[in-house]
């Protein structure tokens, strides 16, 4: 039986048990007049169901996660037990062949006896094993059905058990945050603890000489891949830098004309309009800063003389300030919108011009906010993968000049990471080394917003 | 009083200057404002402009003799259709004689033609021995010309297309055997090598699974957690570590997700890559933040009479939430998931990391099956040097931003239509 099947039949079952329950639990209430039932029929279908079926999945859960693994070694011992036994790694380059064989995808070289008799044993033990588990995860589904039918009576608190089930599965759900955040935080450190093997921690950290290529042989020329991450950093600070210089000044511009001077009716218009803008996808601004902006700066720089890179900094940035004016300017906008009236109004009794009133009041009031949200668009702005993936360059130039070509943390993990991977060369892992330095930088500047907002936050009535 | 006065004399002779500063602090954040507006009405413009040409294709009308001493009944599958193609095209213009004339005229056609040839022959195998007059695709570079995309005016070493091939392009021009068309392929092909064969429909579907997966995960469980958050956590150091948790996941840079699904789904628990399931669970773990955020907004704007009428009358606490407080909050809920799905169907960086960036001509039938997504279509396109892609290119974003307006567009209009201010 096909596992997809197997599911199939199981939520067939389950619902089976609800309405035998239900109508088990109404015979009952009849029954026993006397007595009235503790929980609608309803819930006792219910509990009935979920004992039909919780156990029978958690099995189910657990047999395809170990199952399949447990198989294949078994298989494997048919291939040791003929070439001896095997390194890890040849273990695991037979494991893969096996696997491949099984599901028809082995066509390059002729099969191996001992491969194919492993290939055999297991598809063999596969139909034994998926028998037994159909076998066993309906008898235990029977079972949990007969044993919670058996125990349906007026008195049986049905309702708080269900009830007990579902928080269960609430707090499970509300948990999954938690783990990816773990999952993120082992999955980028297992492999940086890799990467810091091979390639001394500090030497990546302060080395000025980014050039991730491994050699094939040994004495080939200039073979040593270097991994210094200086010059990504700063290609990504310059990067960042410009597009902030473009994001500050237009969002806490717009946040201000729109929440102090414009009338409803403009501010109706223009806000939409700005969100259109951050609800345009990255690679978007990416395909227009590498098909318009790029050649526009390039043209306009070699007509008055400058040497500009295809791929400069400026263009990039540029783009990117853009895609973050609205990310600026509407948590701005959030903050100086909760600046009370009572301070405007006091600035203006003595007399002070509205401009004088926002950059002398309101901007102060908000400033620990203002703040918050520009580190939250720096750290958006250091995250940015597309955009400079289509429009910044690949080499890591070390320099501060926003018209010649640098590269980025995020361009990096990408062009180590897409295409073939091999886990244990320092190139792939590199990738990992980078992004732990990305989500170490991204979370500390999220943090630190935060805790500006909090302590800074200035406290009206 | 001549010192009281001379302060107000000072006063006002500083007013015309700061009224001028006035005026010119509101006119910077007009400017702001309009500038960013420009620039958003330029993006949308060149998009437009460079990408409207696409849903077009230059066709050129063939008389194919289908000719049964080339068309084995047979071995359908393997005759030679490009054959008939250059036959028909032979006919027509008689005066390219030698091997390298033949072959440049042969070039103005695409490969698509001979494709759809074959299609035609063995879905109606009684169609051999006929000539039918058809349309069939032109080349990319004949239809860049076309278009206007690529000049004719520039001498013929800077030209795709020589001057031979010009002077053909304008016989059949002339004879009304060369015209521009609806192009159907674009939306029925996968991706292709070739851009007047390459299609959309191979993306959108896998983008279709891939969000399929993600609302199927991110919707129930989002709802479940904001649920739980809001109405049931105890006010404890745990509770304060998930809700830590989930706005520091919001902010996230989306590439780190990418990261943890080639380390965790692909390489720890072996799922395949390339696949939509993959790209659906990477996309809901990015997308679960803002759901559980949207979701306990919704839920905490629902008044506390309501719970505690419910409770007033019996019900249990999970009655109350089930019963009364989620369906009232469901649509504020509603709007935050189209929201974050229209967040994951713009999202391109964590698709790159599990592999949904490999070329893949065909159209994906299932979950599993490898497939590539709308916005990294647009990515590789963008980064193919043929001419012809870039209007593909941005035909497709015109594609990825209508459907982005439309989901946005419902979510505003559920927010407007369901939204009860207590």
């Amino acid at each position: 039986m096909s596992p997809t099947l197997l599911i199939a039949v199981l939520l067939a079952l389950s619902s089976l048990a609800y309405w035998f329950g239900r109508n088990r639990a109404f015979a009952v209430a009849k029954k026993t007049a006397a007595m009235r039932l503790h929980s609608r029929p309803g819930y006792h279908g219910m509990l009935v169901a979920l004992w039909c079926l919780i156990p029978a999945l958690l099995i189910f859960c657990c047999w395809q996660f170990f199952a399949d693994n447990l198989l294949v070694s078994h298989a494997m011992q048919s291939v040791t037990a003929v070439r001896g036994e095997l390194s890890p790694s040849e273990m695991s380059l037979a494991t893969n062949d096996l696997r491949n064989l099984v599901s028809g995808n082995y066509f390059n070289r002729e099969i191996d006896p001992a491969l194919q008799a492993a290939a055999d044993r297991y598809t063999g033990m596969r139909q034994i094993a998926n028998t037994a588990l159909a076998v066993t995860v309906l008898s235990v589904a029977i079972l949990g059905f007969i044993w919670a039918y058996s125990r349906i009576n007026p008195g049986l608190r049905a309702r708080n058990k269900v009830e007990k089930a579902v928080e269960i599965s609430l707090t499970i759900c509300s948990t999954i945050a938690v783990f990816t955040t773990i999952g993120i935080v082992f999955s980028v450190i297992f492999e940086s603890i890799r990467f810091f093997q091979q390639v001394p921690f500090f030497d990546f950290l302060f080395g000025l000489n980014w050039s991730p290529q491994m050699a094939i042989r040994a004495d080939q020329a200039g073979s040593s891949g270097s991994f210094g991450a200086l010059p990504v950093l700063a290609g990504t600070f310059l990067i960042s830098a410009i597009a902030m210089a473009i994001a500050v000044p237009f969002g806490l511009l717009s946040a201000i004309y729109l929440s102090e001077y414009s009338g409803p009716r403009f501010r109706r218009i223009a806000k939409p309009m700005l969100e259109i803008l951050a609800g345009v996808p990255t690679v978007v601004y990416g395909f227009f800063a590498a098909l318009v902006v790029a050649p526009a700066i390039r043209g306009f720089g070699a007509s008055i003389g400058l040497s500009v890179a295809s791929e400069s900094a400026l263009a990039a940035g540029l783009v990117m300030g853009v895609m973050i004016i609205p990310f600026v300017s509407s948590l701005s906008d959030d903050i100086i919108n909760a600046v009370p009236q009572t301070l405007r109004d006091g600035s203006l009794a003595l007399g002070a011009t509205q401009s004088e009133t926002i950059k002398n009041v309101v901007i102060p009031a908000a400033l620990p906010g203002i703040v918050g949200s520009i580190l939250l668009a720096v750290s958006r702005a250091i995250g940015e993968t597309m955009i400079v993936v289509m429009a910044a360059g690949l080499a890591a130039n070390l320099t501060l000049n926003p018209l010649q070509a640098v590269t980025t943390v995020t361009v990096q993990i990408v062009t180590l990471l897409v295409g073939d991977q091999e886990f244990d060369s320092p190139k792939t892992l590199a990738a990992f080394a980078l992004g732990l330095l990305l989500f170490v930088v991204t979370l500390a500047l999220n943090v630190i917003a935060l805790y500006v907002v909090r302590k800074y936050r200035e406290e009206y009535e | 009083m001549t010192s009281a006065s001379s302060a107000t004399e000072q006063v006002r002779r500083s007013l015309p200057k700061r009224y001028a500063k006035e005026r010119r602090f509101r006119l910077l954040g007009l400017c702001a404002i309009v500038l960013t507006l420009f620039f958003l009405f330029v993006l949308l413009t060149t998009i437009f402009l460079k990408g409207w040409t696409a849903f077009q294709q230059t066709h050129v009308r063939l008389d194919i003799h289908f000719d049964p001493a080339r068309l084995d009944v047979k071995n359908l599958n393997n005759a030679n259709y490009a054959a008939l193609v250059h036959d028909s095209l032979q006919q027509m213009f008689p005066e390219a004689k030698n091997r390298n004339e033949r072959l440049q005229l042969h070039r103005l056609m695409s490969n698509g033609a001979a494709f759809a040839l074959q299609r035609m022959v063995t879905s109606n195998p009684g169609i051999i021995g006929t000539t039918q007059s058809l349309w069939l695709p032109a080349d990319d570079e004949v239809d860049m010309l076309l278009k206007g995309h690529t000049p004719r005016d520039v001498p013929e070493s800077a030209r795709r297309l020589n001057d031979r091939q010009l002077g053909w392009i304008d016989t059949l021009l002339a004879n009304d055997r060369l015209e521009k068309q609806f192009n159907a392929a674009f939306f029925s092909n996968g991706d292709s090598r070739e851009p007047e064969l390459a299609g959309v429909r191979g993306a959108i579907t896998g983008s279709f699974f891939t969000l399929l997966v993600t609302l199927a995960l991110s919707f129930p469980i989002g709802v479940a957690a904001a649920v739980y958050l809001e109405e049931f956590a105890p006010k404890n150091t745990f509770t304060d570590i998930v809700e830590v948790n989930i706005n520091n996941l919001a902010a996230i840079p989306s590439i780190i997700f990418g990261l943890l699904g080639l380390a965790v789904f692909l390489n720890f628990f072996g799922l395949p890559r390339s696949s939509s399931v993959v790209g659906g669970l990477v996309l809901t773990l990015m997308t679960l933040p803002t759901i559980i955020i949207a979701s306990r907004a919704s839920l905490k704007a629902v008044p506390p009479s309501i719970r505690e009428a419910a409770l007033g009358i019996g019900a249990s606490k999970m009655q109350t939430i089930l019963h009364h407080v989620l369906p009232l909050a469901l649509p504020g809920m509603l709007t935050g998931t189209i929201i974050g799905m229209a967040q994951a169907l713009g999202e391109t960086a964590p698709l790159l990391m599990i592999g949904m960036v490999a070329f893949i001509v065909d159209v994906p039938q299932g979950l599993q099956d490898p497939a590539t997504v709308l916005p990294v279509q647009i990515y590789l396109w963008a980064d193919s040097p043929e001419r012809g892609f870039i209007e593909r290119t941005s035909a497709a974003i015109m594609i990825l931003l209508m459907v982005l307006l439309v989901m946005n567009a419902t979510a505003v209009y559920l927010r407007n239509r369901f939204e009860r201010r207590w």
